[in-house]
């Protein structure tokens, strides 16, 4: 995550903004995965009052916050590789049990960043396809397998302007038909089978604005 | 009598060979077992394929095993890590084979090859670029696809604790893949920070029952790779 990713608009919500909004559909009791980026960003703004448990996927499950510099366990980390915390009550386990927890729909919720997300809830978040890049895929594809509800926090746009919300991807899939619901700097959009419906608007955001940026038709039923 | 103990990391690797599938614990640095690695190094068995979800960062560990030419292929989830440069020059010039393989399915397919399970049906990568080609079956009005188990002629591990019948207790998130790659190799190989009696280790506590391992050798302060890449050291 760096500096340099800022919002493509300059109106709208910011990284944190849109952290904490994502951050409000996070329930009490839930099981949650966090991405790395913007999505770890959300452990920080669940209203207070919420006890929720957070499992990375190299095999915590109680996963707290970075420890003090000079402190930490080179071998306590997550998945981006980073020291983290185990809090009390927290359980470690091996590889197949953590995927498990995934495959097997135990986790409640997972929130990822995303290169793109088509009408359908289709997700390509791990590769630009092109000849030269390395393939990696880690557990994003397992993630949006197995975990009840994905939610995606996103630039509405590419840095050059571009849609993210698509009719159809164009990046090597992660998943098919697996997003349940988008927050971007513009705009909270839910995948229904209808197609993608507009929830909630940043403030200063109009659905028009919303929709010239969407490479899609929005729905925008309710909206005036 | 029953002693898996071996007295060096020399000693405990002496017989992988050219052509060796070798499964090498570890998430990043967390769990990885250096000094077997280097002892590998020493070795010098080639054309290896290495089962790791990452290629190791910097120039010592796996990084160097694979800068060594020791390595034919890699089967791993995530080649790219910060300071990992061997990996992906050799790729690039196509000198290393990889097989990606997500995170999840690896490990299961390493857990199935250590049960006795050949081959399972998974949602993961159904209708993606890793999907395509594999058989497609649906259950319950789901598709899934056919992967098939994984199993090794040897495995490299860092433990925490061990005992001479092969009981092991694990770091923290070192743990990750260390249980069931020790189920699913012919040989499984253990660098245990600590020897422990007999009993010490309550069988209440014990992750790895011994019965999954072959060897342990103590190396009783472990270096880390992240020292080592920070000391910009390389192996040999």
């Amino acid at each position: 995550m760096t500096v340099g990713e800022s919002s493509t608009a300059s109106v709208g919500w910011n990284r944190e903004q849109m952290a904490r909004r994502a951050a409000l559909d996070i329930p009490d009791g839930a099981y949650v995965n966090l991405g790395i980026g913007i999505p770890e960003q959300v452990a920080q703004y669940v209203p207070e009052g919420r006890e929720v448990i957070y499992h990375t996927e190299n095999g915590l499950l109680g996963m707290g916050v970075p420890p003090d510099v000079g402190e930490g366990d080179p071998e306590l980390i997550n998945a981006g590789k980073r020291p983290v915390t185990a809090i009390p009550g927290a359980a470690y386990f091996h590889h197949a049990d953590s995927f498990s927890m995934i495959r097997g729909g135990h986790i409640d919720i997972c929130v990822l960043g995303a290169m793109q997300v088509s009408q359908n809830g289709d997700l390509a978040n791990w590769s630009t396809g092109l000849a030269d890049a390395i393939p990696a895929v880690g557990g994003a594809m397992d993630l949006v397998a197995g975990v009840k509800t994905i939610y995606i926090i996103t630039q509405h746009c590419t840095k050059t302007g571009d849609p993210k919300l698509v009719k159809s991807c164009s990046y090597p899939l992660t998943g098919k038909a697996v997003v349940s619901r988008i927050f971007t700097d513009l705009a909270v959009i839910d995948v229904t089978s209808e197609g993608l419906k507009l929830v909630e608007l940043a403030p200063g955001i109009d659905p028009d604005y919303v929709q010239q940026k969407t490479g899609c038709e929005l729905i925008v039923a309710g909206w005036q | 009598m029953i002693d898996k103990r071996v007295d060096s990391a020399a000693q405990a690797v002496a017989d992988i060979f050219d052509g060796a599938t070798v499964m090498i614990g570890g998430f990043g640095e967390a769990g990885s077992p250096i000094e077997l690695i280097h002892a590998l190094i020493d070795l010098g068995a080639k054309a290896l394929t290495v089962v790791n979800n990452n290629t190791g960062s910097g120039h010592v560990g796996l990084a160097a095993l694979i800068e060594n030419h020791q390595v034919a292929r890699m089967v791993c989830s995530y080649p790219r890590t910060a300071n990992s440069t061997v990996f992906p020059d050799l790729y690039r010039r196509g000198e290393i084979e990889l097989e990606l393989v997500p995170q999840g399915t690896l490990a299961e397919r390493i857990r199935a090859g250590g049960a006795g399970i050949p081959a399972f049906y998974t949602a993961t990568s159904v209708g993606t670029p890793l999907g395509e080609g594999k058989e497609v079956r649906s259950f319950d009005g789901r598709d899934y696809v056919l992967e098939y188990g994984l199993k090794a002629d040897f495995a490299l591990l860092k433990c925490a604790r061990a005992d001479r019948y092969g009981n092991l207790v694990f770091n923290k998130t070192a743990r990750n893949f260390g249980p069931i790659m020790a189920m699913a190799a012919g040989t499984t190989i253990v660098q245990a920070s600590a020897l422990m009696e007999l009993g010490e280790i309550d069988p209440e506590v014990v992750v790895t029952p011994g019965i999954f391992v072959n060897r342990v050798v103590t190396v009783a302060n472990p270096a880390l790779e992240s020292v080592l890449v920070n000391d910009g050291r390389a192996y040999p």
